[in-house]
């Protein structure tokens, strides 16, 4: 290994050379697709550029984001359970209250974010990742999912944010337009509804993905 | 040269650093590790290259694209620390088979 640690220097010295070449050859002042985002703005039911992009020009790579989210969380699960990490030590009183603080705030940020975004930066991703970053926490200071909502309660909320996304997006369907292709004159509520449902979901999933195994996984042996 | 290029040399400086890292370690978590830096980089470059218009708004094309590859990045590190937890139960050390150094 030690004698071609030069040899590969040299190589990923060439190729970032090249890439750099590449980046640098790239025209000094171009505006790409902004234009045209900018040119349909009115029909996109926001007023935030990103946010249309997400949700009504490209609502198909969303979709499919939340269901790689989806099939990420299936692959560990599928894993048929992880040794769960024990904690070195019981966590300390400041992270308890903390956390009983900080939750019910991270809550209130979620919902901003996620309504902000019709507007200005944040959405769904942005809420959803705060709220996945709140149950985190909750699981650090040794909370635990009731077991009468880790079975279907945990799975029907996991697969919500598809499963309405996919909904809203065969809407325009029987109306002979294409899939995805809101009304603009519904647009904005549509893009809120799949945003809010998106939010928890991915909120959850992110939590679970923290976990782990199943929750209603028996103990790996 | 502007401050979008500047910006985007900087995510190939982080993608390269992964790559070596990725090809250089052993243990898996440093693997995996390299690969959210390779990641970064390239997001770096996405997001600074969106912004070479002048004084008007960045492209909102790549940003989004920048969003939607952070969550599933995050997604398939978890996945990976979750084959990489498989990997250490099954063999005792989190490095993959015939790399071993014992």
């Amino acid at each position: 290994m030690a004698g071609y640690a030069w040899l590969l220097r040299l190589l990923l010295l060439l190729l970032a050379v090249g890439l750099g070449y590449a980046v640098l050859s790239l025209p000094d002042q171009a505006q790409g697709l902004q234009p045209d985002v900018l040119g349909k703005m009115d029909q996109s039911g926001v007023t935030h550029p990103v946010t249309a992009v997400l949700l009504n020009f490209r609502g198909y790579d969303t979709l499919l984001e939340m269901a790689v989210l989806l099939l990420a969380l299936l692959g560990i699960w599928s894993l048929g359970g992880l040794p769960e990490a024990r904690p070195e030590s019981e966590p300390g009183p400041v992270l308890g209250t903390l956390t009983q603080v900080l939750v019910p705030v991270l809550i209130v940020v979620a919902g901003y974010l996620l309504w902000t975004g019709a507007h200005a930066p944040g959405g769904a991703f942005q809420a959803g990742a705060v709220l996945g970053a709140a149950g985190v926490l909750l699981q650090l200071t040794g909370w635990r999912l009731p077991r009468r909502a880790a079975g279907h309660p945990l799975r029907i909320t996991l697969v919500a944010g598809v499963a309405v996304f996919l909904i809203v997006a065969a809407l325009p369907l029987p109306g002979g337009r294409q899939l995805l292709e809101y009304d603009p004159n519904y647009a904005g509520v549509l893009i809120l509804v799949v945003e809010a449902f998106a939010t928890v979901s991915i909120g959850v999933t992110l939590a679970a993905l923290f976990f782990g195994a199943d929750p209603t996984d028996k103990a790996p042996k | 040269m502007s401050v979008p290029f500047l910006y985007a040399l900087v995510g190939i400086g982080l993608f390269c650093l992964g790559f070596h890292g990725l090809i250089v370690y052993d243990h898996l978590l440093r693997k995996i590790l390299a690969i959210n830096i390779m990641g970064s980089g390239v997001f770096l470059v996405l997001v600074a290259l969106a912004k070479r218009g002048g004084e008007a708004a960045p492209d909102p094309v790549p940003h989004a694209m920048v969003i939607t590859g952070i969550v599933v990045a995050v997604s398939a590190t978890a996945l990976a620390l979750g084959l990489m937890l498989k990997v250490q139960a099954a063999t005792g050390h989190a490095v993959l088979p015939g790399k071993s150094r014992d």
